[in-house]
């Protein structure tokens, strides 16, 4: 049940996304984000999408698992379409029953709001959570925010605690089912009664888990001092970042992406609401 | 020749919540030659992790003295980088395979340990893969450990070990969580890095067969060092690990049941193919 959650989850190959650098996939994440909301105007909308799609192929990910992916964030568009199209108000009027109200620019509303969060969406995974490693990307935010450590923020234990926490994420999903799994067997009921109830349910699921990671941490915390961990100071890391050329053309497609939204804009307002 | 590890009365104790102490080790002395592989035995709670960690000082012990490398480690004359230089030289590898790797990816996994040491990139590159290549899990460098099956999981902690070129390793109940075949894996990688490297080896086990195959057995009870021998001198007096809560391997434990029975059986048999040809023997031998 819990093994199918693709949101986030990173997908190992060899495509021109895979082998960028991180910190330049963190910056891109950036950019490509603030011109989702700087679309305007219809076209704007299909560059967008085409653009994301692009990505999408480039990548060489599996486009049907990562399609599925997106159904966690149904509801949220289902909502989204909902409220945009009786709320929104216009001058084309397409269709009236009592107090219903359905105006064109609505439609178009909507229309929109699917296209901007899916894109969000698919896009920041695809530059970034399903192409890059979880170490790497631990890896590029350390240096990305390293400057801070001028400032007493403590960056490389931050970064630490991520790849940590990301490490056992699929540790504990397991350690999850096998707790339900033995608490079902006791004759526990998970699965019927109101939210009350089922939220009471899974106290006794809590409990063994919480117990359990803190068993864990402090056992890898007597490991990691057994190897010689002491903090960020005077370590050295296996893997160098280097920005490489790649990087340099990759950037220079987003500049194009969101220089192609900005004229979009600006040239063709067709649809702009 | 100074012994490489030496324990000289050592005690540890405890602290309970409430003030108490609870006495784990009580004087307890014992020497490691280098090179050795040591088999340490004792039921639960009889003080054997606790041992384990005071060799590399993550616990500090309340009297005694332990010496490595013929310099007495102790937490008050050494500075903090040779309290890291005592945990580089002995290794430790835990019970639960899943709560002492730190990353989702084996190499930088096994790379860990050397990057806390400040080695630089290239050599750490050559020591991760020569450690890879070591317990023969190079082809899965850029996998994900959660993957992995728990002797391989093993395999890659004792990888990240070996990557900080240790003198020694302690392995704490290293196969209890594992399957036979993933026993079979670990206990032929610990083997290999004994005879072939010269790794001076300390297995804590419960498993007897295990402890059978190590060049000397130190049986530990109540805290302190009930036997110290060779693994056939340990295993011959059933009597007293049994006495102590300990099994014998199942062929020496046949062995002293027939015994018992009035077969004119030898002593000392600890491994099952010795055993065979004994059995054999005998049974070939004319009746009178």
């Amino acid at each position: 049940m819990m093994r199918d959650i693709t949101l986030g989850q990173y997908f190992p190959g060899t495509s021109v996304l895979h082998r960028s650098d991180p910190r330049m996939k963190l910056i891109l994440t950036l950019i490509f984000i603030v011109f989702v909301f700087l679309a305007k105007s219809l076209w704007a909308y299909v560059w967008l999408f085409v653009f994301t799609f692009s990505l999408l192929i480039v990548s060489r990910l599996p486009v049907k698992v990562i399609l599925k992916g997106l159904k966690p964030v149904l509801f949220i568009i289902a909502i989204t379409v909902i409220f945009n199209l009786f709320l929104t108000k216009g001058e084309d009027l397409l269709f009236e029953c009592k107090f219903i109200h359905i105006y064109f620019e609505g439609v178009m509303f909507a229309v929109y709001m699917i296209i901007r969060i899916v894109c969000l969406i698919l896009g920041t995974s695809v530059i970034l959570t399903y192409t890059t490693s979880p170490v790497d990307l631990t890896d590029g935010i350390e240096q990305l925010l390293s400057p801070l450590k001028k400032i007493k923020i403590p960056v490389h234990e931050f970064a630490m605690m991520m790849s940590i926490a990301l490490r056992f994420i699929p540790t504990l999903t397991e350690e999850t089912e096998k707790i339900m799994n033995a608490q079902k067997a006791r004759g526990a009921d998970l699965s019927s009664g109101g939210l009350i109830k089922r939220a009471k349910a899974l106290i006794p699921i809590l409990i063994p888990l919480f117990v359990s990671s803190l068993r864990r941490a402090d056992e890898l915390a007597t490991a990691m001092e057994c190897r010689c961990y002491r903090g960020g100071d005077g370590r050295t890391r296996m893997k160098r970042l280097k920005y490489s050329p790649r990087d340099l053309v990759l950037f220079l497609v987003f500049a194009a992406f969101g220089t192609g939204i900005i004229l979009l804009n600006i040239f063709i307002p067709y649809l702009v609401i | 020749m100074t012994p490489f590890i030496k324990a000289e009365n050592v005690c540890f104790s405890y602290n309970t919540g409430e003030g108490k102490k609870i006495e784990v080790l009580k004087n307890v002395s014992f020497e490691i030659a280098k090179g050795e592989f040591v088999a340490v035995l004792g039921r639960n709670g009889s003080g054997k992790s606790t041992l384990a960690k005071l060799l590399n000082m993550i616990l500090v012990p309340d009297s005694g003295k332990i010496f490595i490398d013929g310099k007495q480690i102790s937490a008050d004359t050494m500075t903090e980088d040779d309290v890291y230089e005592i945990r580089r030289k002995i290794g430790m590898v835990f019970q639960n395979p899943d709560n002492q790797l730190v990353s989702s990816v084996v190499e930088e996994d096994v790379a860990f340990g050397p990057e806390n040491l400040g080695i630089p990139s290239e050599e750490i590159r050559k020591r991760v893969d020569d450690a890879l290549d070591e317990v023969g899990m190079s082809e899965y460098a850029r996998h994900s450990p959660h993957l992995l099956s728990g002797g391989q999981k093993q395999r890659i902690a004792i990888a990240g070990i070996i990557a900080m070129s240790p003198s020694c390793i302690v392995f704490d109940e290293a196969t209890a969580m594992l399957d036979p075949s993933g026993r079979k894996e670990v206990m032929a990688t610990i083997e290999r890095l004994n005879k072939e490297k010269g790794i001076t080896v300390i297995h804590i086990t419960h498993n007897m067969s295990e402890a059978a195959m190590a060049d000397r057995v130190i049986v530990i009870d109540g805290g302190r060092v009930a036997m110290s021998d060779v693994p056939e001198a340990v295993f011959s007096d059933v009597g007293k690990l049994r006495s102590i809560g300990l099994d014998v391997p199942q062929i020496t434990e046949l062995f002293y049941e027939l015994k018992k029975a009035g077969l004119d059986l030898p002593d000392r048999i600890i491994d099952a193919g010795k055993g065979e040809d004994a059995l054999l023997s005998f049974f070939e031998k004319p009746r009178n």
